[in-house]
C-alpha cells in the first residue's frame, strides 16, 4: 500500500504546537499508552517488520527443495539479478506501461477542469462515471475486458474492422497483450487523478480566472496559465501515485491474460516476475533480491520525482 | 507562474468585481454544451465495459461469440446467474470476501484509531522511535513481506483458511499514520476538560476522541474495504482451494478456464463487484472526498 497526503494537514501555528507539546510532557500516561499500543505494534512487528527483515536475509540465501533449510549465498542472487534479461524485460514492460498509463494524466488535468466548470449540471453523475473503474475489483473488470479484446468477436475489433483495419490478437500477442493491460490500467487509474486533481482546482480562487478574463485570456490561455501552474502540485502527486501504484502492475497482468497464457514471459511486469518466482518457481532467495530491486527501484523513482518538483513547483 | 503586474491586476479585478456566485462572468448558459458533449461522450466511455459486461451476461455464449456483436440479446438469459451458483463456488467465496473484508475493516479501525490516538496524545517511552518504525513499512512495497508473510500463515497452519487470509490485513500502518493525523489536529481543551472531570484515558478517547474522528474513521473504513474487496496477490498465495479462496483470486483464477461460458463468467464478475460499486454509489460524496484527501491508492 502506498500513501501520501494531499494536504499538509499540519498548519497549526507553531508556537502552539509546541506550547502543547510541552503541557503533554509534563504529565505521566503511565501504562494506558501501552494499552492502545501493543496490539497494533504486535501485529506490525510479526507480520511487517520481521518479514522486512527475513526477506533482506532471503535475498543473501538460496533454499533447498520443499523450503527445507536456507544457504547462505552471499550476493550471488544480486549477481544473476543484474544478468537476467527475464529481469529486464519486466522492468522494460513495466516501464511501458507506466508510461502509457501516465499519459492519462495530461486527459485528467483536462477533464477536471471540465468537471469542475462552475454551475456544470450533472457534474456529480460524471464524477461517479469517470470514477466507477477505479473502485470496481480488478479480477473482475479484466475478465470484462478479456473479451472485450479478444481477437475473434471482441467488440474492439469489430468497431476497428468498421473502419477497415484488421485488429490483433490483444490478448495473445506480446506487443498488443502489453497495450491492452495499458489501456485497462489507464482506465482504471483516470477517476482516482481526476478526483484528485478536482481537489485541487477548488482551490484556485476564482478571482484569479477573472482577472485572466480582464486581460483578455482566451480559455485556452487561462487554462494555461491560471490552472496547469495553480495545479502543478497535485499535478506532482498524482504523477508520483500513478507512478508507484502502476510500478505494482501485477492483478491486471494477472487477471486479463490468465495464468496459463503462453506469452506471459514476454509480457510480465516486475511485480509478477517476483511472484512466479517466489510463488510458481519457489525460488524464495530470488524472489526476494528481486523484492528488493522492487523496493530500491521505487525508492530512486520517488525520490527523483520529489526533487523535480521542489525545482518545479514554485508555490504550494 | 503569474507575473506580479497580473497578480496586481487580479487584485484590482477581485475588488472592482462584486463577487458572482459562479466567478466568471459571460460564462453561463449555453457555453455548457462542449463540456457537456466532452464529458458524455468520456463518461459512456468510462462505463462502457460495465453496459456491454451487463448485456454479455444476459446473452447466451453463442450470442458473445458471435462475429457481428449482439448489442441486445433479444430474449434475457437471467439463467445465467443461476448458473454461477451452481457451476462455480461463487457462495462460498462470496463469503470468503464477506468476512474477510468485515474482519479486516473492523479490526483495523480499533487497532488503528487507538495506536493513532496514542501516538498523537499520549506521552510513553519510545514513542517516536516506534511511530518512525511503523511508518518506515509506508516505503516498502507490499512484496518485500509477502514471502515472509507467506511462510508465518504456512508455519501457523493457516493456509487456506479465513486466518491466513486475514491476518496480516488486520494491521495497517496506512490506518495508524491516517488516524494519527486525525488525533495531532483536534484541540487539546476537549480532553483536558474531560481528564479534569475525573476521565480516565480510555473514557477520554472512546466518549470525547473517536466522535470527533469518525469522519476519518470513515475514511479508513472506506479505504479499507476497497482494498479488502478488490486485493489479489495476498489471496492468491495463501490459498490453494477455489472454495478457500475470496472472489478476487477466484475470479483471476478463471481467466484462462475454457470449461466456465462466457455469459456466466459475466455474470460472475458483475456480482462480485456489485456490492462495492452500490456501496460507492450510495456513499459517492463520502468515498470521493475521503480519497481525495487521503490520496490512497
Amino acid at each position: 500500500m502506498t500513501f501520501r497526503t494531499v494536504n499538509d494537514r499540519s498548519a497549526l501555528p507553531a508556537a502552539l504546537r509546541s506550547n502543547r507539546r510541552g503541557r503533554a510532557a509534563a504529565r505521566h500516561d503511565g501504562f494506558w499508552p501501552w494499552l492502545f499500543v501493543l496490539p497494533l505494534l504486535f501485529g506490525v512487528g510479526v507480520f511487517y517488520i520481521w518479514p522486512i527483515l527475513q526477506t533482506a536475509y532471503y535475498s543473501f540465501t538460496t533454499s533447498g527443495a520443499f523450503g527445507s533449510g536456507v544457504t547462505w549465498v552471499g550476493f550471488s542472487n544480486f549477481s544473476r539479478l543484474i544478468s537476467d534479461p527475464q529481469l529486464y524485460q519486466s522492468l522494460w514492460n513495466t516501464l511501458i506501461y507506466t508510461a502509457i498509463v501516465l499519459l492519462g494524466i495530461p486527459i485528467a488535468v483536462w477533464l477536471a477542469s471540465l468537471i469542475n466548470t462552475p454551475g456544470l449540471r450533472f457534474a456529480s453523475l460524471y464524477r461517479v462515471l469517470f470514477f466507477l473503474p477505479y473502485v470496481a475489483m480488478p479480477t473482475a473488470v479484466a475478465l470484462v475486458w478479456r473479451i472485450i479484446f479478444n481477437g475473434d468477436f471482441g467488440i474492439l475489433n469489430y468497431v476497428l474492422s468498421l473502419f477497415g483495419i484488421k485488429g490483433p490478437y490483444w490478448i495473445s500477442s506480446p506487443g498488443f497483450a502489453l497495450i491492452a493491460v495499458s489501456i485497462v490500467g489507464l482506465w482504471s487509474s483516470l477517476g482516482f487523478s481526476m478526483i484528485i486533481l478536482s481537489a485541487g482546482l477548488k482551490n484556485i480562487p476564482p478571482e484569479y480566472y477573472e482577472a485572466a478574463e480582464l486581460d483578455g485570456a482566451n480559455r485556452w490561455r487561462q487554462f494555461r496559465s491560471v490552472t496547469v501552474p495553480q495545479l502543478a502540485p497535485s499535478i506532482f502527486f498524482v504523477i508520483i501515485i500513478t507512478t508507484i501504484s502502476s510500478f505494482q502492475l501485477f492483478d491486471l497482468l494477472y487477471a486479463l491474460l490468465g495464468p496459463n497464457n503462453p506469452i506471459l514471459p514476454d509480457t510480465t511486469s516486475l511485480v509478477f516476475y517476483f511472484y512466479s518466482q517466489g510463488f510458481v518457481a519457489n525460488d524464495k532467495g530470488y524472489a526476494a533480491a528481486v523484492a528488493i530491486f522492487i523496493f530500491v527501484l521505487i525508492g530512486i523513482v520517488t525520490i527523483v520525482q520529489f526533487r523535480l518538483q521542489r525545482r518545479w513547483v514554485n508555490n504550494d | 507562474m503569474t507575473s506580479a503586474a497580473t497578480r496586481l491586476r487580479m487584485a484590482r479585478a477581485s475588488r472592482a468585481h462584486v463577487k458572482t456566485a459562479t466567478g466568471r462572468p459571460g460564462r453561463r448558459g449555453g457555453s455548457h454544451v462542449p463540456v457537456h458533449i466532452v464529458l458524455a461522450v468520456g463518461g459512456i466511455l468510462m462505463a462502457f465495459p460495465f453496459i456491454w459486461q451487463i448485456i454479455m451476461s444476459l446473452s447466451t455464449n453463442a450470442q458473445v461469440q458471435g462475429v457481428v456483436p449482439t448489442f441486445w440479446p433479444g430474449q434475457l438469459q437471467w439463467g445465467n446467474y443461476a448458473d454461477v451458483f451452481t457451476r462455480l463456488p461463487f457462495l462460498s467465496q462470496l463469503g470468503n470476501s464477506v468476512l474477510i473484508t468485515l474482519i479486516r475493516t473492523v479490526a483495523q479501525i480499533i487497532l488503528c484509531t487507538a495506536a493513532g490516538y496514542a501516538f498523537a496524545r499520549m506521552r510513553f517511552v519510545g514513542r517516536s522511535t516506534l511511530l518512525a518504525i511503523v511508518l518506515s513499512i509506508l516505503l516498502v512495497p507490499a512484496q518485500v513481506y509477502l514471502i515472509s508473510q507467506y511462510q508465518i500463515v504456512q508455519g501457523l497452519g493457516w493456509l487456506n483458511t479465513l486466518m491466513g487470509l486475514v491476518a496480516p490485513g488486520l494491521f495497517s500502518a496506512f490506518g495508524t499514520f491516517l488516524m494519527r493525523t486525525a488525533f495531532l489536529n483536534m484541540p487539546a481543551e476537549l480532553e483536558e476538560a474531560a481528564r479534569m472531570d475525573g476521565a480516565n484515558p480510555f473514557q477520554t478517547f472512546w466518549r470525547i476522541m473517536v466522535p470527533l474522528a469518525l469522519p476519518s474513521i470513515s475514511v479508513l473504513a472506506i479505504t479499507t474495504v476497497l482494498w479488502s474487496w478488490n486485493e489479489l496477490l495476498w489471496p492468491l498465495v495463501v490459498s490453494t482451494y477455489a472454495s478457500a479462496m475470496p472472489l478476487s483470486a477466484g475470479l483471476a483464477t478463471l481467466a484462462g478456464d475454457v470449461t466456465v461460458n462466457y455469459p456466466v463468467l459475466m455474470a460472475a464478475s458483475l456480482m462480485a463487484m456489485a456490492p462495492v460499486l452500490i456501496l460507492f454509489i450510495a456513499l459517492q460524496r463520502r468515498v470521493i472526498n475521503g480519497l481525495a484527501s487521503s490520496g490512497l491508492k
